[in-house]
């Protein structure tokens, strides 16, 4: 089988696509919380996913993909046969998975599929294992029966409350009630950060896989740079998992937000590309009706 | 009477400063014969001990006179396998030309420049033929790095007979010469049939491959059975100058920007995906080819304003002496003799300006140059929204961090002897991961040197040596 084929492609939940890519030598090697780099075409940029799972049997790796912008609208109008232009990885140190006692376990929006591997390794070194995942509502959950085999206890967080659990994932772990010794987080910026503050405050070990922007992945560029604790870091190959107590979230926001207007200005472009694909598609269609 | 060095045709700089094709033209087949006069034939060519790899300069320049130019092609490619590519970024005026007789009261012969008229006549007239290779010998090689030093590697090992597969952690093959230097000085077309020669030759290339994490060291040895491993991973980690306001938006490592620019094509954004900041005041700090190819590239991307800031003398720049002029002329304006001591921050995170230090020139330092020393009180600011930092690269421990019995040196490159062998069996180094940054050709020479000694390993395996060698680890 060709390499980087794309196996399975499904939307689990609104904006948030299932992808099982055929990649052997990355799923022989692929580690809980470790990530890959996809370019999805020839003029595709080179984006990072979090491998979601993995069968090396098969020889194939999982993301789960949240669609945002160019990149990821792209990857989610690829069809199962498709093939990326690449995949590259595992990339990205492996968080320490041994026996800290209660850890809890926290995602939100593609954290929900992505902390799964994480949740399994923590569960079978023994922990008892936490999971709280968080969305706006109900319906926006996936992945759930994978983490209910690998939690001791797993909790659903919603906005709207249509869990039964109103709120996020900090406001959770403000509520548990229980001592925790570890945390590890997967989710946008934006939760990791309310996260740390949430168990700073209790002072719980806290580990966070950032989002930082990223081109090669290999330590090459140094576009990934992040200060934690005062130093200077590289998301990449000393990351992507942090203390998220010392984090300077004010910097990465800043540094994400670095090409947001390009960014608007590639999607309009793109969009219109596509609006003019399918009406395209539909000319084609209504002459090949005719005939 | 003497005749002029021929000139090359170049596109007029206020056309080239705002686009991204090639800008000398090459000679054509008139001014490259009568370039080729020039040359005097010496008896004892002095050229040739300029060049690293001992280009058969008079022979193949002799051929260019007589008209038969995929002829000087193929002269050439005996000691150097990327002619077209060396034509065009060799430092020639520190290697081969600098050495010329000529140039000892006049122009030298102008080596470089018919270098790359051969190589393009032989592509051009689609006269790159594949050469016979040996019988085949049952041993495999891996390459570890598509730059220029695991490309000639992989070429001489191949025509050996040998099953040679490449691997290359991004998806593209070329090492610098794709993601490093622009398009505008070397067309990635040229590299792109660089590559395609040697998988017409049976080389096999596996791109995205990062080595070290998918596959280890261990992997090829043990599960894919090579018999020799090559490390041409060259230096790709980039150097930032730990000043205050490194980590603001629009500071790029020289690596990052060029990277973008020119492997991922943001130049060309929104139709390739990647995008770039089109800075409007642009400072680039260093000196080196690096800096004057994102120089160059800001004022392509839009830049009103493009700064070169360097701690030395125009005189003392390693850039080669085409590319100083060529941004020059340009309209890249050199603050020279300046040192950077902070990034200015505006309310929003973003760069607003940059402090400056003036420099004097003292006495002269190990390298023989004099250092520049700063003059205390001199301080001032200057107004920019872009800085790129350009003042080159360290090892990347990525690959070399995973092999526990490598040596490495205080820096952390490796450890090698004159032909490349480290100290684990069967493990080869060259180019950037040894050398540290130099250049092309000197890449290209350690891959030669060494796939000869993996020839001579393969065949008849003899003792592995102490490496570092006793004299070379003082
Ligand atoms: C180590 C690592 C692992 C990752 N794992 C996954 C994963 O498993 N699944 C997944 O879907 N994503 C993951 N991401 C994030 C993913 O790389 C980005 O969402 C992606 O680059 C967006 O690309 P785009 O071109 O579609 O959007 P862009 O055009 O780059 O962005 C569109 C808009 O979304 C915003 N944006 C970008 N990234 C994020 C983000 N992470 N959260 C919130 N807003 C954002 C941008 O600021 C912009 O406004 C990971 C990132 C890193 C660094
Ligand atoms: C911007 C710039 C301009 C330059 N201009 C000139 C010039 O004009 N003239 C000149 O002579 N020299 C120039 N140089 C220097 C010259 O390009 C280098 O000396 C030369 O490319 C080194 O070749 P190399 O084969 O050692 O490594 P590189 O060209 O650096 O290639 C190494 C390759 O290995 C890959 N790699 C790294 N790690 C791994 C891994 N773990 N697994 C798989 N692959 C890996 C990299 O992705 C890369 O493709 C320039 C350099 C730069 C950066
Ligand atoms: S390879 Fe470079 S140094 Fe050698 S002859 Fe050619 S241009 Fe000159
Ligand atoms: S030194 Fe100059 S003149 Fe003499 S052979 Fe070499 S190129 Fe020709
Ligand atoms: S993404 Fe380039 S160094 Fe991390």
């Amino acid at each position: 089988m060709s390499k980087f084929k794309i196996l399975e492609k499904e939307m689990v939940v609104p904006n948030i696509y299932k992808f099982v890519v055929h990649a052997p030598e990355i799923a022989e090697k692929s580690k809980p919380g470790q990530f890959v780099i996809f370019i999805p075409d020839e003029e595709g940029e080179r984006v990072p996913f979090t491998i979601s799972d993995w069968d090396r049997d098969e020889g194939t790796i999982t993301a789960f993909i949240q669609e945002l912008g160019v990149s990821t609208m792209k990857l989610a109008q690829m069809k199962m046969g498709d093939h990326l232009e690449g995949v590259v990885g595992p990339l990205g140190i492996v968080p320490e998975i041994k026996n800290y006692g209660t850890v809890f376990v926290g995602g939100g929006c593609y954290g929900i599929g992505a902390v799964y591997p994480l949740a399994h390794a923590l569960k079978e070194a023994g922990n008892r294992v936490i999971t709280v995942i968080e969305a706006r509502s109900n319906y926006l959950f996936y992945n759930v029966e994978n983490l209910e085999k690998v939690s001791d206890a797993l909790m659903l967080a919603t906005s709207d409350g249509s869990s039964g659990n109103t709120g996020k994932v900090h406001s959770i772990l403000e509520e548990l009630g229980e001592k925790v010794d570890k945390a590890f987080f997967m989710g946008c910026n934006f939760m990791l950060m309310m996260c740390s503050q949430a168990t700073r405050e209790h002072n719980i070990d806290t580990e966070v896989s950032l989002n930082a922007l990223m081109v090669d992945g290999t330590g090459m560029c140094g576009c990934c740079r992040v200060t934690v604790g005062g130093e200077t870091k590289y998301a990449c190959v000393d990351g992507p998992w942090f203390n998220g107590h010392e984090v300077d979230w004010d910097e990465l926001f800043k540094r994400n937000s670095q090409y947001v207007m390009d960014e608007a200005m590639a999607f309009h472009h793109f969009s219109i590309g596509c609006r003019q694909d399918e009406e395209q598609g539909r000319v084609e269609k209504s002459t090949s009706k005719k005939e | 009477m003497k005749i002029p060095r021929h000139k090359m045709p170049e596109q007029p700089p206020a056309a080239r400063a705002r686009n991204f094709n090639e800008v000398p033209l090459g000679y054509d087949a008139e001014t490259a014969k009568m370039e080729a006069e020039r040359c005097i034939q010496c008896k004892n060519p002095q050229c040739v001990t300029g060049c690293p790899v001992n280009v058969q300069i008079p022979e193949f320049i002799k051929l260019i006179r007589e008209g038969d130019a995929p002829a000087a092609a193929k002269k050439i490619k005996e000691t150097n396998a990327l002619p077209a590519v060396c034509g065009r970024v060799c430092p020639q005026e520190v290697q081969c030309e600098g050495k010329c007789v000529l140039g000892k009261k006049g122009e030298p012969v102008a080596i470089g420049r018919l270098e790359r008229y051969a190589a393009d006549c032989e592509r051009g007239e689609c006269k790159v033929e594949i050469p016979k290779l040996a019988p085949s010998t049952g041993k495999k090689i891996a390459v570890i790095g598509s730059g220029p030093s695991g490309l000639c590697l992989a070429g001489d090992l191949a025509l050996l007979g040998h099953e040679v597969t490449i691997y290359e952690a991004l998806h593209k093959a070329g090492g610098v010469l794709v993601y490093g230097i622009p398009e505008f000085r070397l067309p990635k077309f040229i590299v792109e049939s660089e590559v395609r020669y040697l998988i017409d030759m049976g080389v096999k290339l596996e791109l995205n491959a990062v080595i070290g994490t998918a596959i280890t060291i261990d992997d090829l040895f043990n599960k894919y059975k090579y018999d020799a491993i090559y490390i041409g991973v060259g230096a790709g980690l980039p150097k930032f100058m730990n000043m205050e306001g490194e980590n603001l938006c629009g500071v790029y490592s020289a690596n990052e920007y060029l990277t973008r620019a020119n492997l991922m094509k943001a130049y060309d954004h929104p139709n390739y995906d990647t995008p770039i900041m089109r800075g409007r005041k642009v400072a680039v700090v260093g000196g080196g080819n690096v800096a004057m190819d994102c120089l160059r590239t800001a004022m392509r991307l839009g830049a009103e304003r493009v700064y070169s800031v360097y701690r030395r003398a125009m005189e003392q720049m390693p850039a080669r002496n085409e590319e100083i002029h060529h941004a020059e002329e340009e309209g890249i304006e050199f603050h020279l003799l300046r040192n950077p001591v902070k990034i200015l921050r505006d309310d929003n995170g973003w760069v607003r300006g940059m402090e400056i230090l003036k420099m004097e020139l003292g006495e002269p330092d190990d390298s023989g140059r004099r250092r520049p020393v700063p003059i205390p009180g001199s301080e001032y600011e200057i107004e920019v929204d872009t800085v790129i930092i350009g003042i080159g690269a360290d090892a990347n421990p990525l690959l070399t961090g995973t092999i526990p019995d490598l040596k490495l040196n205080k820096w952390g490159y490796i450890e090698a002897l004159e032909d490349g062998k480290t100290s684990v069996e069967g493990i080869w180094a060259g180019g950037d991961i040894v050398t540290g940054a130099a250049t092309v050709i000197q890449a290209a020479g350690a891959g030669k040197t060494a796939a000869k000694s993996i020839h001579e390993y393969l065949t008849n395996k003899g003792d592995w040596p102490k490496v570092p060698a006793e004299e070379a680890s003082e």
